[in-house]
């Protein structure tokens, strides 16, 4: 064959391939909403969820995730700034270093349902917390340390060698030079990674179903001390996301109108992880100009 | 010379800066030390647990590699129980590779188009579509597979329709946006004028692709597929929505099946801590564990050959 | 104390030819002795002491590679995790090479200008004021006050006294190399080190820069890298001439541009050179 001839086929092909690759991933987005946004309401998303009946909605799930994802984030955007930090700016080439990088790719190669198991041996029955918001968030903390560890790396990464002298020079130690020339620089960038490490960390639920647990006690919204049992605040509730509601009642197949409050869940999920998304993208880039601009 | 003296004094103080310094030194590198006490805190428990099955509880690791049925709490006729995990290894690998074997074409062939053929579309329409599914949550893939593809299995081949082709279907769709973005990252990579200096030797654009992108980008694609496969190894929940959970020998690829995740998500809540039952599911999760370290040293040693050539 | 090294050639030029500022009036205030400078094993300077006069501009000069920028950086220990520095800085009587200095205090009397303008991704006050903030001074008048006077220093006031709280990053690169040198004098230093402040800027903020610092050297000791010969005439007292890693011939710069003593350097200045 004519490499022409060839040419023309295996660029057809190609334009076949990307073609189908476009429309398997539009039908999946589409199928999702299509499905997902009729069933959204404020009762769906406000409602608690009813175990047997129909007409149940997602309200407790829902705030559930949003809880969680923010202790996660409190308890594991420290740390990861810390090691970010030390990694980048102190840490020296050596076998220590090295030594360490891979523990944290292995950490984040690991299979989150093992993350998850361990959270269950390790938070829930071995100190006892039980399935509670505070296992759930370990867990989801470990999952999420080694990503934004390399996203905070990368943000720094970004900010260039002369403002580190710069600071130096000025006879600031490395550390204020870090904290107070490098991180505000740096701001822009870290707060989109953060962001985009939200989003995996609010769909996430094999780590979470042995750890913040399966089931969704009712909440009072009224009562805000967190020592409460029924309390919004309390960290020693089982508490369910909405990504385990998801699974859950796909699993058991009790609830009538599983298929449509999954539907549902799933269409909210994704606008959340949209959300985020846009967020990252459009305060990245709103705070990175209020830096710089006259 | 009291001015020396004086001076000398003054910077040889233990000045602000330099206590400053020591605590920013000694806070980030806990934080380090912590992460790698998880790490460390993680592969230990799991290990210690996964191990207990053959040291207290005698099982032989051949039979738990090689036997097929997987009963832990009831022993056979021999009074030996029944944790033959083939099943759910064969299950999980089964998965791993034919997803991977599907969507290496698809991811690679679209990345191609991304960076190659038409940067205008991907940029506009491919980029942001799959940037965004990478994000998808998995129990999403999983909640599809169990409203449109299992259905549609069962429309096709009867049966349940449940097994391992729906979760191959699942795991296609889900590892797709990831290998595909990885793989026009590797392309990208790829100087630009090593596709100039192939045209202008008068090769094709197709040539040019074939014979000198895809060939540099070979190990960068190989990253990317390996990852892929990697994360569809430890998928959980998507995969034990759609696969049947029938701890079985898969006899063809609509029956029901296990992996050895999906008999962890199902069993873990069931057993007693420390009975076998229990013992013996920390066993998969250490096998699960293993594959992605495995997976992990197949990464850097593509990573260091590529970096060799 | 006359250093000269007169090794004398075949020739009736010498191979390096040392002549240390000895000027009553201007004392000398930091001087090196047997500085050594290492990259891992490479060795980057091996022959470069020098003595620097009080309130004198001294200009280091030669070819791309000699080691100026490492003789530089060396002095306020800049270079200190990225190179080993073996032998004494000696300033005002101090060893500041040894270990028991620290180099933060240090670095606050030697002052370092840099290559390219690297303001703070923060406001051109904050930029002033926020290393002396950092120190303790908190009063806001007094803060204003080094603010108004660092800038004026600099000669960049009149150009920024409304903008003061407008981004550093938005100003131009030679207004830019001023505010550096503004936020390097806010500390009050005592020497001040440039390495080629003025590469990247236009001929117009290039000779600002030099008027700016020969207002300077009233109050600070200043010492220069430049690639930018007519530059060294025009603003230093003193100039050393590197090449590969050695000091070949330091003198006046009268000396050196009239009269060198060594071919390299005269080949050098005269622009006959690689
Ligand atoms: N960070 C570094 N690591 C290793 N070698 C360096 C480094 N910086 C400079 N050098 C080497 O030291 C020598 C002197 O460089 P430098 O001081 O930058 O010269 P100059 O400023 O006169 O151009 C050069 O050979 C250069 O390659
Ligand atoms: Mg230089």
């Amino acid at each position: 064959m004519n490499p022409k001839t060839q040419n023309k086929i295996a660029i057809g092909t190609l334009y076949g391939v990307a073609g189908l690759v476009v429309l398997i991933l539009l039908a999946l987005l589409g199928y999702i909403l299509v499905s997902g946004l009729p069933q959204l309401s404020w009762h769906f998303l406000t409602a608690p969820a009813k175990a047997f009946l129909a007409g149940g909605g997602v309200g407790v799930q829902l705030y559930n995730s949003f809880y969680l994802l923010l202790l996660a984030m409190l308890i594991s955007f420290p740390i990861a700034l810390g090691a970010a930090i030390y990694l980048y700016e102190y840490a020296r080439d050596n076998w220590v270093t090295t030594t360490i990088r891979t523990a944290i790719e292995i950490l984040s190669s690991l299979p989150s349902v093992v993350v998850g198991l361990f959270g269950f041996l390790f938070f829930v029955v071995k100190l006892r917390l039980g399935f509670s918001i505070l296992s759930g968030a370990f867990a989801l903390t470990f999952f999420n340390l080694p990503l934004l560890t390399r996203s905070i790396e990368d943000s720094l990464r970004t900010i260039d060698l002369s403002q580190r002298e710069g600071g130096l020079a000025l006879g600031l130690s490395r550390w204020e030079t870090i904290t107070r020339v490098i991180l505000p620089a740096a701001v822009p960038s870290i707060l989109t990674g953060v962001i985009l490490s939200a989003g995996r960390v609010f769909g996430e639920a094999a780590a979470l179903i042995y750890t913040a647990g399966q089931s969704a006690p009712a909440l009072d919204f009224t009562d805000w001390n967190p020592f409460n049992i029924s309390s919004p605040l309390n960290p020693m509730r089982p508490a369910e996301t909405l990504a385990v509601h998801i699974w859950k009642i796909n699993s058991e197949g009790i609830m009538p109108d599983a298929k449509a409050i999954s539907s549902g869940s799933s269409a909210v999920l994704v606008l959340a992880i949209l959300l985020f998304n846009f967020a990252a993208r459009y305060l990245g880039k709103r705070l990175y100009k209020r830096l710089t601009s006259a | 010379m009291k001015t020396t003296q004086q001076l000398e004094r003054q910077l040889k103080r233990h000045s602000k800066a330099a206590k400053l310094e020591i605590w920013g030194k000694v806070v980030s590198f806990s934080a380090l030390l912590l992460i790698v006490a998880v790490v460390v805190g993680i592969i230990g428990f799991v290990a210690s647990k996964g191990i207990a099955t053959f040291t207290s509880n005698h099982v032989s690791l051949w039979d738990f590699l090689t036997e097929k049925k997987w009963n832990p709490g009831i022993t056979d006729a021999n009074g030996k129980p029944e944790v033959g995990a083939l099943p759910m290894i064969v299950g999980s690998f089964l998965i791993t590779i034919l997803s991977a074997v599907v969507a290496t074409p698809f991811a690679i062939g679209t990345a191609v188009f991304m960076n190659e053929i038409s940067p205008n579309k991907g940029a506009k329409i491919l980029q942001p579509v799959t940037e965004l599914l990478v994000g998808i949550p998995s129990v999403v893939y999983g909640f599809i597979g169990l409203s449109v593809v299992v259905p549609a299995t069962r429309a096709i081949f009867g049966g349940s329709g449940f097994g391992i082709l729906s979760g191959t279907c699942v795991l296609f769709v889900m590892i797709l946006p990831t290998v595909t973005s990885m793989s026009v990252d590797a392309l990208r990579s790829v100087p630009r004028y090593y596709r100039e200096a192939s045209l202008a030797l008068g090769a094709t654009q197709w040539q040019t692709i074939y014979k000198v992108v895809l060939r540099a980008a070979t190990p960068g694609l190989m990253t990317a597929v390996v990852f892929g496969m990697a994360r569809a190894f430890g998928e959980a929940l998507a995969v034990q929505m759609v696969i049947g959970n029938a701890a079985l020998m898969p006899g063809s690829l609509v029956d029901p099946a296990a992996t050895l995740t999906s008999v962890l998500t199902t069993g873990i809540g069931n057993t007693v801590m420390g009975s076998l039952q229990n013992n013996a599911l920390w066993s998969l999760a250490l096998v699960l564990l293993l594959m992605s370290l495995v997976f992990n040293l197949i990464i850097r040693l593509i990573g260091r050959k590529g970096r060799l050539q | 104390m006359f250093v000269s090294n007169d090794v004398s050639n075949t020739e009736t030029m010498q191979e390096r030819h040392i002549v240390q500022p000895r000027d009553a009036q201007h004392p000398i205030v930091l001087s090196t002795e047997e500085l050594h400078v290492f990259y891992g094993k490479k060795e980057a300077i091996y022959e470069g002491d020098l003595q620097f006069a009080r309130n004198q501009i001294t200009a280091l000069i030669g070819p791309s590679g000699s080691g100026k920028s490492t003789y530089l950086r060396s002095l306020n220990r800049m270079n200190d995790r990225i190179a080993t520095v073996t032998g004494r800085i000696m300033y005002r009587g101090v060893d500041i090479n040894q270990p028991a200095i620290d180099v933060y205090e240090m670095r606050r009397r030697v002052g370092m200008v840099f290559q390219r303008p690297n303001p703070f991704a923060k406001s051109i006050y904050d930029n002033i004021a926020f290393a002396l903030r950092l120190r303790g001074t908190t009063d806001k008048h007094e803060l204003d006050e080094i603010v108004e006077t660092s800038l004026k220093q600099a000669a960049l006031w009149n150009q920024v006294k409304d903008d003061l709280n407008k981004s550093a990053l938005a100003l131009s690169g030679g207004q830019a190399q001023r505010l550096c040198i503004a936020r390097a004098i806010a500390v009050k230093p005592d020497i001040l080190l440039l390495d080629e402040p003025a590469s990247a800027l236009d001929p117009v903020s290039t000779s600002q820069l030099e008027d700016t610092l020969l207002e300077l050297k009233k109050q600070y000791t200043i010492i220069i890298v430049t690639h930018n010969m007519q530059q060294a005439g025009r603003i230093s007292e003193y100039t050393a001439f590197f090449n590969q890693g050695r000091v070949l011939e330091y003198d006046t710069t009268s000396h050196i541009f009239t009269n060198p003593q060594v071919q390299i350097t005269s080949d050098y200045v005269s622009g006959n050179f690689g």
